[in-house]
Formats: structure tokens, C-alpha cells, sequence
């Protein structure tokens, strides 16, 4: 009897670390198809030997400049913004347990913006101090929201209230700053708003390649203590977990690569609420959903600048595109919340 | 025995809240000092002879006297839209009974944003009229579909739920508004000058354009007003004294989405002011309506004319719009109120 419940037990989790291990890998191979897609379409569409050519570094006129300069940064700032995003607003929402409390809603995203507007539209300083500037103001607004909506007992409802306040006040510094900034700025800013991989540069990325590189795999790493801390504070604590120490590392590696991505990309609207959600859904329970929803994310991010780039008359930055999906699933999440009463 | 005599007569009679007089005096005192300081202060201090001059004399033609009467009309709007907030500010609270109600929390702003770039964009709009009209429908369909989100489920609109809705509805229209804006960078220069929410474009004939929506807003507030009373008391509570609380609420909602609409399609989107002129009436006055609705309207003309001769003195050379001020003063208040409530109603 005991034997047979636990060969139940054994088989449901072999069952669902295979489902993992599908969904990650079909996650990792469409995320390949559409680094691919980034790389071959474009104005001109360049034979696939053409485009390898360029890519291991012979001249080829014409080829070597659209790959090598527009085609390839702009993939690799959608592929690592997409993954530090989707990781981060995972982070987020597994740590406070519950998919609202991610960086767009509480505002860590904002912050960053802010921080990076202000650096580029009014001191015009170089891309290293545009990225330290918006990590020590992602790091200084998760700090606030925290403070204030410390009280006698944790409530999320009080963090989202205080970051929606502290929010507001960001974004209308950033319509200031917009506002006061020269008009040739304002096109270029207008990625502050939304989110977009237009003119991303190679120079610009390296702050945001060394984060994610360092920081994402801390989080995998703590994937399993992440799952423990969603159980809630005092199961965690009895479970051996030393909750604070775990809870501060996870923040502040996960503060580090959204605010670097929201740096350089602009805060892709919505990415990081629907990279966790999405992850958990494919993978389902039981498993950490670290990686899948860093996979998530960076398909979200390319496969919406595909569609924005080739789907319209218009191109259209990829944060347009991500928060036109993105916005009707929260609005169907809060539905469903509100019905089942869990707000 | 006698105690419960004496809460009966004061229910009897209409009850002046204690320092009522006192904060009314207040109010007109600091409503004068606004209206002085409006006039005077700004990127060019104005002496008070030229004030005189500029008010009194129209035959005088210094620069100081122009600049004055320029500075008439930006403070009689920013009075007026100062007033239509406050009363909107009231009433969405005690529609919705909820602490934190306001339009830019509640995303009627970004609704009202959504139809007046749509407006400038496809419509080719360019009027006053016009503006109004559009952001009326654009905040009256917000407000109903947040409302609607909000209010499901079990314990109707709590503060978060609703709060929640207006920023999920919120997002999704400013990236409809972006999506508008980008291939057309005409809208774009309009729209960004709109879009901080400022009355330094104030001229007669937008003040003109707007008071026939502050006269009607305000009737239909008045009306509502006692009923509104009844209703902080609970929907059977105010049933069971005979309101019909659906008519009601529809006026009373009505009368807030026609002030905050109308000024935001004039002004552009200012927040935090209904949140901040209420609640601090409410702080002093007590929850009777019928003093709350009127002294909201006094404390909104004197915070938004305030914040805007700040913004004017702090921006100076230029200036700093004041839906910026009203942000950076009403965001706070809001966090702190968020700490008070208690966390079962949050």
C-alpha cells in the first residue's frame, strides 16, 4: 500500500519533470527559430549563406553592415532584455505570491525609466552612467516601496497601492523631462514611454549582456528557494530556508537585470507580467519556472518586434506591440481574480 | 437617558460641523492670497503698482500691465478647473465609496488622452469644443468599463480592486495612445503639450468653452448631494430611506466624469487634486456631504492655483506645468493613505 502511493508519487513527478524538460527545450528551439527570423528579415532579405558569411566576419557589401550592425544588436538587446525581464517580473511575482506584483505595476521599471530619461535627455552622459544611474533608481524605488508600505503585517495590497502613488509621481517627472528636452530628443525618448529595440547598438549592450550573464543563472540557481518562499513566510522558515537573506539576494539580483534592461530597451511594457504567468501555465506545478520564463520572455520580446516591425504599414516599437496583448490578459487576470474573490 | 435625547436633537437639527465658519473664513482668505499670488509671482515678479495698473487701468500699456492681464485669465481657469476637480473628487468618492477615487487613479485621464489624440489624429480636430467633447466620451466609457472590473466579484469596489482596474485599463490605452501617435509626429508635438497637464495656455474663450460644463456638473452634484449622504450609509441602509440608489449613483457619477472630463480635455491630465482637496476637507469638516461637496471645490481652485504658482516660481525661467506639482504633492498623500486604511479594506 505505502509502495504504491509513493511509485504514484514518483511517476507524477518523473510525468512533470518530462513535461518540463519539453516544454523548456520547444521554448529554447522556437527561441532560436526567431533569433534566426531577426537575423534573415529585414529590407533587403540576404541569402542564409550570405548572412553566416557576415556573421563569422567577412566583408560582404551591404550584407555585412544590415547584419552585423542593425540586425544582430537589435537581437541580442530583445533576446537579453526579454530574458532579464521575464526572470525579474518572475521573481517578483513568485516572491510576493501573487502575478499583479510585477515591476509594471509596482512601478520598479518606472523608476529606472525615469532615472534613465534624465540621464540622456538633460545631462546627455554616457551609456555606463545611464546604466548606473537607473540600477541605483531601480534599486532606491524597490527601498521606497518597501519603507512605505511596511506596517504591523505584510500586505500586498499595500505594496501595489504604494507603488501605483510612487509610480505617478515618476511618470510625471518623465513627462516633464520629455517635455523640456530639445525636440530632436523627444523620437528617440519616446522609447521611455514604451519600450522599443529601434537604433539598439552594439556598444550599448555590454552592461546588460555581463548583468544577465551573472545574475540570471543566481536566480536559477535560487529557482528551488524561490518555489519554497512562495509556500509563505512561515513554512519557508520551518522548511530550514533563511528567508531574509534569500529574499534580499533574489531582489536585488532580479532589481539589477530589469533595471539594466529597462536601461537599455526601454521598459517593454508588460513583458515581465506575462513571462511568469505564461511559464507557469506551460510547465505547470512542481517545478521551478525560472528558466522557462526567462525563455518566455525573450520570445515574447523578438517574436512582438517581428510583428512589429513587418506585420503593419508602420513600424511599430516592440512595447506597443507587447502591451496591446499584454494589457487585455491583465485585465482578464483581475477579472478572474475578482470572481474567485482572491483580491 | 438624557445623553440619547441629546444625540436625537442633533440629528433633528441641521447640524453646522464645529469649526465650519472658521474654515470658510480660511478658505476665502487663502483663496484672495492664491488669486494675489498668481497674478504677481511667476518667471517675472509683477510690483503692485503695475498689478494695479494692469487690473484697473486698461489705458496703460507697460509690460508689467500686459503681463497681468495675461495672468487674469490663466487664474480664473486654474480656479475654475481647481473647483470642477474638487467637486469631481467628492463625488467619485462617495459614489464610489472609496478613499483613493481620482480620475488619473481611476485611468479616466488616459481614456479621456485615447479619444482626444484619436480626435487629433483621425478627426483632424483643432477646437476647444471639440477637445471637450471627445475626452467627455473618452473618460464617461472609462469610468464605466473600470468600474465595471472593479466592482465584480465578491465585496464589490474595494479600494485595491478598483485601483487595480484603473491601472490594468490605464496601461492598455496609453500603449493605444502611443500606437496613434507614433507614425504621426504632428500628434506627437500637440499631444506631449497636452499631455503634463497645464493652464498656461488659458485664454477667455477656453474658460468661456468651459463653463457651461462647470454650471451643469455642478447642478447635478447639487442635486445628488443629500442622497449622497444617505449612501455612506450603505446601499440597503439608503434603500430602506427611500433613495433609489441606481438613479442616484448615475447622476452623482455623471456630474464627476462631466467636471474632471471637461477639464482634462482643456487642461490636459492633472491628478491628485479631488483626492487631496477632499480628503482634507473631510479631515476637518467631517463626512456630511452637503459641506464636503461645496469646501472641496474651495480647496481644489486653491491647491491646483497654488501648485501652478509654484510651478511657475520653481520652473522659472520657464515653467514647471503643474500636473507635475499636483503629482509630486498628491502621490505622497495617497501612499499615506494607503498606510492608514486599514489592510482588510485594501
Amino acid at each position: 500500500m505505502m509502495n504504491k502511493s509513493i511509485e504514484i508519487i514518483i511517476a507524477g513527478r518523473r510525468q512533470r519533470r518530462r513535461r518540463w524538460i519539453v516544454v523548456t527545450t520547444s521554448l529554447a528551439a522556437l527561441l532560436f527559430v526567431l533569433c534566426c527570423a531577426m537575423l534573415l528579415l529585414g529590407n533587403t532579405i540576404y541569402p542564409v549563406k550570405d548572412v553566416m558569411l557576415a556573421l563569422l566576419g567577412y566583408e560582404l557589401k551591404g550584407v555585412s553592415f544590415a547584419v552585423n550592425s542593425i540586425r544582430l544588436p537589435r537581437m541580442l538587446a530583445g533576446f537579453f532584455a526579454g530574458i532579464a525581464f521575464g526572470i525579474g517580473g518572475n521573481t517578483f511575482q513568485t516572491m510576493l505570491r501573487n502575478p499583479l506584483a510585477n515591476p509594471n505595476v509596482i512601478g520598479i521599471t518606472t523608476g529606472s525609466s525615469a532615472a534613465a530619461v534624465f540621464c540622456i535627455v538633460i545631462l546627455h552622459t554616457s551609456e555606463s552612467i545611464v546604466s548606473i544611474a537607473s540600477i541605483i533608481a531601480g534599486l532606491a524605488t524597490v527601498l521606497f516601496i518597501y519603507l512605505f508600505s511596511k506596517g504591523k503585517s505584510f500586505s500586498i495590497g499595500r505594496i501595489i497601492l504604494v507603488g501605483i502613488g510612487i509610480q505617478a509621481m515618476l511618470n510625471a517627472a518623465i513627462s516633464y523631462i520629455l517635455l523640456v528636452g530639445a525636440q530632436q530628443d523627444i523620437p528617440s525618448a519616446l522609447r521611455w514611454l514604451t519600450g522599443s529595440l529601434n537604433g539598439a547598438q552594439m556598444h550599448e549592450l555590454p552592461p546588460l549582456v555581463i548583468f544577465v550573464v551573472i545574475f540570471a543563472p543566481i536566480i536559477i540557481l535560487l529557482g528551488k528557494h524561490l518555489s519554497i518562499l512562495e509556500l509563505g513566510e512561515q513554512s519557508a522558515t520551518s522548511l530550514g530556508l533563511n528567508t531574509d537573506k534569500t529574499r534580499i539576494i533574489l531582489i536585488i539580483s532580479a532589481v539589477f537585470i530589469l533595471a539594466l534592461a529597462t536601461a537599455t530597451t526601454g521598459p517593454i511594457a508588460f513583458v515581465a507580467f506575462l513571462a511568469g504567468p505564461i511559464a507557469k501555465r506551460l510547465v505547470g506545478v512542481g517545478f521551478s519556472n525560472v528558466i522557462p520564463a526567462g525563455l518566455v520572455g525573450a520570445n515574447l520580446v523578438l517574436a512582438s518586434d517581428l510583428i512589429g516591425q513587418f506585420a503593419f504599414d508602420v513600424r511599430y516599437p516592440v512595447g506597443i506591440i507587447t502591451g496591446i496583448i499584454g494589457a487585455p490578459y491583465l485585465i482578464y487576470l483581475l477579472i478572474r481574480m475578482n470572481q474567485k474573490g482572491e483580491l | 437617558m438624557n445623553s440619547s435625547i441629546d444625540s436625537k436633537n442633533n440629528l433633528l437639527k441641521p447640524h453646522i460641523p464645529r469649526h465650519f465658519i472658521a474654515v470658510l473664513v480660511a478658505c476665502l482668505v487663502m483663496l484672495v492670497l492664491c488669486i494675489i499670488a498668481s497674478l504677481v509671482f511667476g518667471s517675472r515678479a509683477i510690483s503692485f503698482n503695475e498689478l494695479i495698473a494692469g487690473l484697473f487701468h486698461q489705458n496703460v500699456d507697460s509690460y508689467g500691465a500686459n503681463v497681468v492681464r495675461q495672468r487674469v485669465a490663466r487664474t480664473v481657469f486654474s480656479l475654475f478647473c481647481g473647483a470642477a476637480l474638487g467637486i469631481s473628487g467628492a463625488l467619485m468618492q462617495a459614489v464610489t465609496r472609496n478613499p483613493i477615487a481620482d480620475p488619473s487613479i481611476l485611468g479616466v485621464n488616459t481614456g479621456a488622452s485615447l479619444f482626444v489624440v484619436g480626435g487629433i489624429a483621425f478627426l483632424n480636430i483643432s477646437t476647444a469644443t471639440q477637445y471637450i467633447w471627445l475626452a467627455l466620451a473618452g473618460a464617461m466609457i472609462t469610468a464605466v468599463f473600470v468600474f465595471g472590473i472593479g466592482s465584480m466579484g465578491r465585496g464589490g469596489a474595494t479600494p485595491l480592486k478598483l485601483v487595480l482596474a484603473g491601472a490594468a485599463t490605464s496601461a492598455a490605452l496609453s500603449s493605444l495612445v502611443i500606437a496613434i501617435m507614433i507614425p504621426r509626429s504632428y500628434v506627437m508635438d500637440q499631444f506631449r503639450f497636452w499631455q503634463v497637464g497645464s493652464v498656461g495656455a488659458a485664454n477667455w474663450s477656453s474658460i468661456t468653452t468651459f463653463i457651461p460644463f462647470l454650471i451643469v456638473g455642478i447642478l447635478l452634484g447639487i442635486l445628488s448631494i443629500a442622497a449622497l449622504n444617505a449612501l455612506a450609509l450603505g446601499d440597503e441602509v439608503a434603500k430602506g430611506l427611500g433613495v433609489r440608489t441606481g438613479v442616484l449613483r448615475l447622476t452623482a457619477a455623471l456630474a464627476a466624469v462631466l467636471l474632471c472630463g471637461a477639464t482634462t480635455a482643456l487642461a490636459g491630465p492633472i491628478g491628485f487634486v479631488g483626492l487631496l482637496a477632499t480628503h482634507v476637507i473631510r479631515l476637518i469638516l467631517g463626512p456630511d456631504m452637503r459641506y464636503v461637496v461645496p469646501m472641496s471645490a474651495f480647496a481644489g481652485a486653491i491647491i491646483l492655483t497654488i501648485s501652478d504658482v509654484c510651478g511657475r516660481v520653481l520652473g522659472s525661467p520657464g515653467e514647471l506645468e503643474v500636473g507635475v506639482v499636483t503629482a509630486f504633492i498628491g502621490a505622497p498623500i495617497l501612499i499615506i493613505i494607503a498606510r492608514k486604511a486599514k489592510v482588510r479594506g485594501l
